[in-house]
């Protein structure tokens, strides 16, 4: 179901913990699989869990609790906004509003050309940049003002 | 010991008890919902916040330990004002269905929002709503009732030992549910209803049967496995409409398997027998008790002095009373017939004359949390003794280490650390093997009885089963229900006497059904001159008198039974149910109560006699099964037949201590280091959980369950090829002349050589004897 690097990547987290605790690698391993996929259908995360020995619900516990791991398919670019009460303060919440006027969806929707997903998300620990923002996971945006807003889907747009 | 003080009382409790416990000693109830005494602790709930001195802030009393001089208030201003927020909040999403929820009037929220609830909701905004899951025929959901305490969640991965059900999302969105279109098919599930405190988890055989103000509730012991699992049996106008355990650390604890809990839906079946059936000129005909009862007597006197007493038979189920199994074998032996048996399932009889006493477990159930090793041998643990294998998984989890020897290794959801997959007929030599080996590991003598009959070469998993007993300071070798069908079973008994001698450890029977030792102490077994089961199919009788089983189902022959019975000259049955096959052989059916509406006694596989009253009024125009046999030696004339209640049968048939008429000792059998031939396919034949007995045959919700599914012939994945066959292909599985249809399915916890096709079912019945070859080919 993973690829031969996939499951490589997975074998490396996998050492990192005693050998009948294979079960502590899952966070790496759905984050892994996820990589590969895109996203976690459910029968990528029975895959996961039966890889490392655990009760598949066990594995969707750990999927559907954290925020990052996508249990839909998402657009090339995921927009994920912190509106937790920092960032509500100072903005979070109108940058969420600005976003999803412009791309004319709602959270946790896609847009018809499949390019964006927007999310909500928690706490990034960054409160003093609020409002914050993070694209596709890894790249985190600060003092995400409209103008900045309007010129980083330009940019996700190009791509 | 640690002194604590609750509510102004001092305590003494064990270190390291949580304070929940200690105000359980001191007699102070907290109210909770996430902690349960048998469970990991979760302290999710927050209800048993209470009051500690000098700490900040209520502390939960589930999770928190006692202290040495610790002072606890449960019930103080700050404590009470704590749990009543609790409730404030858990009411919050809790819908206001009371009336319409099947846990009204025995749910402990709202016996807890009486004490601790405010009389409105401050709440205006909207509540949650969560769908509704599958989790089966047995367990219903309303899931927006659901207070997340996570009992459920715990219970499978804990108890039933697979995590079948898990807590989803998180916060407000967190529910719970088993993994995307699963569903729990443990066969502990219903105990989550119990363990359930609001009306998420619901019967759902129950659902809207009744409410629980208008049950009268009675004790009772479970008719199914050797257990004995305690019941609160509940009815409704004499109907039975919920089963519950009935907690007793001995024996149960606070769990029932769901056969336990379930089959009790047979007993309003359509096909319970109302009033005594004579058969003339080939129909079937509805006869008053009087005439039904003279004709059996005339019957039986016929055949006596036609034919002589010993062509009459009697076979019996190990799911009938003592005072049912004591009466039958006195009214056979009053007629002068030593033919009578109860161990319809067994085929190796070498044992009979020789034992010391009635064969049983060997040890209290209640100690197997003592044992460091465990040698199991043909068993089919899990299903076969669901609440025992409980008992062992929590062991493993102390240290217990388990070994199995046996031709399968289906899950049993618990550490198993050596196992030798054997075929059946390599079985005694393997467990001589381990005899072998531990007499070595020991520097002991094997006893003389067994000098030069074991094997001398010694397997690797037998060497590694040996060092692993030899190694423990309290060892016990069980012999499952394979190990007692064994065409061998005497030999393996004889071997595992030895087991128990060279370890210092025990060893027994985890016994096929509920009465498998009381049948012992009855006397249901033949005498001098009798006949054992299989002898009595073997040369047909004249005449036989069955007790509560179904000829194509109950016995290690169904076939041979079948023609057996077909070809007498006269078959009474005593029988609960009107069923098909003894429609077809038998004479007269005489409808006898089951466990729920006649008074009587089971002695588990540890020898506690439990007696039971009746719960509810007979059916119809059924009568109890000892008051039935009373009647008839009485028409006979036979002397002692004078009982004025069960109480006294039971007096008689268990008088004495019974403790000292249990022992699985047993001598002068010759043990044969021989194996099967090569190249031949055994047949492995289970006997499925809910096929074990006529009762759970009937039960509908439990015949749509997982554990009922249809039987099919698992092979072991390189036989399977071996065979030029794949998993899925119909095939044909002959044994001598008779031959079935099924679809084949590849099992790796099989041992090469074999197919397993499980007996007591319609769809295999056609087959002869649970054990012997037998041929696969495509059909």
């Amino acid at each position: 179901m993973l690829s031969q690097e996939s499951l490589q990547e997975i074998d490396r987290e996998i050492a990192k913990y005693p050998p009948d605790q294979t079960q502590s690698a899952v966070m790496a391993a759905l984050r892994i699989a996820q990589v590969e996929k895109g996203w976690l259908p459910k029968e990528l995360i029975e895959f996961v869990a039966r890889y490392l020995g655990m009760p598949p619900i066990a594995a969707f516990e750990v999927a559907s609790f954290y925020n990052m791991y996508d249990l839909a398919p998402v657009g090339r670019h995921k927009i994920t906004v912190c509106t937790n009460l920092p960032c509500a303060l100072s903005g979070g919440v109108h940058a969420a509003d600005y976003i999803k006027e412009k791309l004319g969806i709602d959270f946790n929707e896609t847009t018809p050309d499949g390019k964006f997903t927007l999310k909500e998300g928690e706490c990034m620990g960054a409160c003093g940049d609020a409002p914050v923002l993070l694209v596709n996971n890894h790249h985190m945006c600060s003092w995400m003002t409209t103008e900045k807003i309007d010129q980083m889907l330009a940019e996700l747009d190009k791509k | 010991m640690l002194e604590i003080e609750i509510d102004g009382k001092q305590v003494q409790v064990n270190d390291g008890s949580t304070v929940i416990e200690a105000a359980a000693v001191a007699g102070s109830y907290i109210p909770h919902f996430c902690y349960h005494k048998k469970l990991s602790i979760a302290a999710s709930c927050r209800m048993c916040l209470v009051q500690v001195e000098k700490a900040p802030k209520p502390l939960p009393a589930c999770a928190t330990p006692v202290t040495n001089g610790m002072k606890v208030w449960t019930h103080s201003e700050l404590a009470v004002k704590a749990q009543k927020g609790v409730m404030e909040f858990l009411l919050i999403n809790h819908p206001l269905d009371c009336p319409i929820c099947d846990q009204g009037g025995e749910c402990q929220l709202q016996d807890l929002a009486v004490g601790y609830g405010s009389t409105a909701s401050r709440y205006q905004e909207e509540k949650r709503v969560v769908f509704n899951k599958n989790l089966g025929a047995l367990v219903s959901t309303d899931m927006t009732r659901c207070i997340n305490c996570t009992r459920c969640v715990r219970f499978t991965t804990e108890i039933a030992g697979e995590m079948e059900l898990g807590q989803a999302f998180r916060g407000e969105h967190a529910e719970i549910m088993p993994f995307i279109e699963k569903t729990v098919d443990s066969e502990l599930s219903g105990n989550i209803i119990d363990l359930c405190p609001v009306g998420a988890l619901t019967s759902k055989p129950f659902r809207f049967a009744a409410r629980t103000w208008e049950l009268s509730r009675r004790k009772s012991v479970s008719p199914h496995d050797s257990l004995g699992a305690n019941l609160i049996v509940q009815t409704k106008h004499d109907v039975v409409k919920r089963v519950l355990p009935f907690e007793n650390e001995d024996v149960n604890e606070c769990w029932l398997s769901d056969k336990d809990r379930f089959s009790y839906e047979a007993l309003s079946s359509e096909q319970r027998l109302g009033a005594p059936m004579i058969r003339q000129g080939g129909q079937w005909k509805q006869v008053d008790w009087q005439a039904a009862l003279e004709f059996v007597a005339t019957g039986l006197r016929g055949v006596e002095r036609d034919h002589g007493a010993a062509s009459i038979g009697a076979l019996a189920s190990p799911h009938a009373t003592v005072e049912e199994l004591y009466l039958l074998q006195k009214l056979m032996r009053g007629l002068g017939s030593e033919n009578i048996d109860f161990r319809l399932r067994e085929v190796d009889f070498r044992a009979d004359g020789k034992r010391a006493g009635a064969p049983w477990l060997g040890m209290p159930i209640a100690g197997v949390k003592d044992l460091t090793r465990l040698l199991v041998v043909g068993s089919f643990l899990r299903k076969d003794a669901p609440l025992l294998a409980q008992r062992v998984r929590q062991a493993a989890k102390k240290g217990l280490h388990v070994s199995a020897i046996g031709p399968n290794a289906e899950e049993w959801l618990l550490p198993v650390r050596n196992r030798a997959l054997v075929a059946p007929s390599a079985m005694v030599a393997t467990l001589g093997q381990v005899v072998v080996a531990l007499a070595k590991e020991k520097g002991a003598e094997v006893s003389v009885a067994l000098l030069g009959k074991l094997p001398e070469t010694v397997s690797d998993e037998a060497l590694a089963i040996a060092q692993s007993l030899a190694s423990g300071r309290k060892v016990a070798v069980w012999l499952g229900n394979l190990a007692v069908q064994h065409a061998r079973a005497s030999e393996l008994q004889m071997l595992a006497q030895e087991i128990a001698r060279l370890t210092d450890g025990s060893f027994g029977f985890i016994g096929e059904a509920a009465n498998s030792v009381g049948g012992y102490l009855a006397g249901a077994v033949p005498g001098a001159g009798g006949l054992n089961a299989a002898a009595m199919i073997e040369q047909p009788r004249a005449a036989y008198v069955t007790l509560n089983l179904e000829p194509d189902l109950d016995l290690a022959n169904p076939a041979a039974a079948m023609a057996a019975l077909d070809g007498a000259q006269l078959v009474v049955a005593l029988t609960s149910f009107d069923s098909p096959s003894l429609r077809q052989v038998a004479d007269v059916m005489l409808p006898i109560a089951p466990f729920t509406e006649t008074s009587g006694t089971f002695v588990n596989c540890e020898g506690r006699a439990q007696s039971f009253t009746a719960v509810a009024k007979p059916f119809a125009d059924v009568r109890p099964g000892w008051k039935v046999l009373r009647v008839l030696g009485n028409l006979l004339a036979l002397e002692g037949f004078a009982h004025a209640d069960s109480e006294a049968v039971r007096a008689e048939a268990l008088a004495g201590d019974l403790a000292s008429r249990l022992d699985n000792g047993v001598e002068g059998i010759v043990v044969s280091s021989a194996t099967g031939p090569a190249g031949v396919l055994e047949r492995v034949a289970d006997v499925p959980i809910h096929f074990a007995d006529p009762i759970a045959r009937r039960a509908p919700s439990l015949q749509k369950t997982r554990d009922a599914a249809a039987p099919t012939a698992r092979i072991a994945p390189a036989t399977l090829a071996a065979l030029g066959l794949a998993a899925g292909d119909r095939v044909r599985v002959a044994q001598g002349t008779a031959s079935v249809e099924l679809v084949a399915q590849a099992d790796d916890g099989l041992a090469a050589g074999c197919v397993r096709v499980a007996a007591a079912h319609p769809s295999t019945a056609a087959l002869g004897a649970m054990s012997g070859d037998l041929s696969v080919e495509r059909a």
